[in-house]
């Protein structure tokens, strides 16, 4: 029992949970999108006084930003309690094509070439956690969502303009894969 | 207390992230090289699951707790918001191996550099704010 719970949980196991908690939500009188929590720590932030797009009940999402706190130690749970400390078994091909960027098989979860302390001290290791993390946000509220709003709920309700957004979703990640990182790393 | 449900929801949610390792910015490289069925698995099992029940939702007129019907709203017709945003999303999340969610999973894991990521995501938010008259949608 212990095993089959610290090992990497099944992706028909782990999508059936994401749906679980989509439905409990929806449910709950509320939805899925998890990206919305950003443009609420704006708002909350007092930046609607300035910019109109901020300038909402941002306490109406006060159960978005409980989830996310709970997201939070989630997380923490996963590795202290639930974790058996392997590294991610990623395929053997991307091992491959990864280690021709430089960056080494997994010694965890996250890469220590673009998370570890060393990396980030760097400006280039900074900037491309800065840029990712700049163009997610700007991204996610551009297209209306994220992953969770548009690939999970929008696609769950055949929504045509979320099937848009996870196209653009993977042009832009090939993009990123194929032609950009091979010049950052 | 009547939050807490959403914080029970939340702790799922990382638990589930971190333990199906969709937080791993090796899984999303692996994904985008697809080079693995895992991330397709996850996100098409609930994506399945998702369309069968929200179809049931709207044919039986479900009521959520409150005893309000579920209610689905369309999205505004777009193209080029969904396409061009949709685009940057995913330059960002090939780059950082996160989005919005898995960030926060990451942090509660114990990898604080994720911080970095998700403050800049805030920040990215707050520029599209500042600039969404001027964009075309």
């Amino acid at each position: 029992m212990r095993e089959f719970i610290t090992q990497t949980w099944s992706w028909w196991f782990s999508g059936t949970m994401i749906a679980a908690i989509m439905f409990f939500l929806l449910y709950f009188g509320q939805s899925f999108g998890f990206s919305a929590n950003l443009r609420t720590i704006c708002a909350a932030a007092g930046l609607g006084k300035k910019t109109k797009f901020f300038d909402f009940n941002w306490k109406a999402q006060t159960w978005n930003l409980v989830f996310l706190v709970g997201a939070i130690v989630g997380g923490f749970i996963a590795n202290q309690v639930l974790s058996s400390g392997t590294p991610v078994e990623i395929s053997q091909a991307t091992i491959n094509d990864l280690s021709k960027l430089g960056i080494a098989a997994p010694a965890s979860l996250q890469p220590a070439e673009l998370f570890s302390l060393d990396a980030i001290l760097s400006i280039k290791g900074f900037l491309v956690l800065a840029v990712g993390g700049l163009m997610v946000g700007f991204g996610s509220r551009y297209a209306g969502g994220c992953t969770s709003g548009h690939a999970i709920s929008g696609l769950s309700d055949l929504q045509v303009p979320s099937l848009i957004a996870v196209i653009g979703f993977f042009i832009g990640g090939l993009a990123m894969t194929f032609f950009i990182l091979p010049l950052i790393f | 207390m009547k939050f807490i449900k959403f914080l029970l929801l939340g702790i799922v949610f990382g638990v589930v992230m971190a333990k199906s390792e969709a937080i791993s910015w090796f899984r999303i490289q692996e994904m985008f090289r697809f080079q693995a069925f895992h991330m397709y698995g996850i996100i098409g099992t609930a994506v399945i699951l998702g369309v069968i029940g929200v179809a049931l939702i709207k044919r039986f007129k479900i009521r959520d707790f409150h005893g309000n019907q579920i209610l689905f709203y369309p999205k505004d017709k777009s193209i080029i918001r969904y396409l061009v945003g949709g685009t940057i999303f995913g330059l960002g999340w090939a780059l950082s191996g996160a989005c919005p969610g898995p960030m926060v999973v990451s942090i509660g894991y114990g990898f604080l550099t994720m911080s970095i990521v998700f403050l800049f995501a805030i920040v990215g938010t707050y520029l599209y704010g500042v600039f969404k008259e001027k964009l075309p949608h």
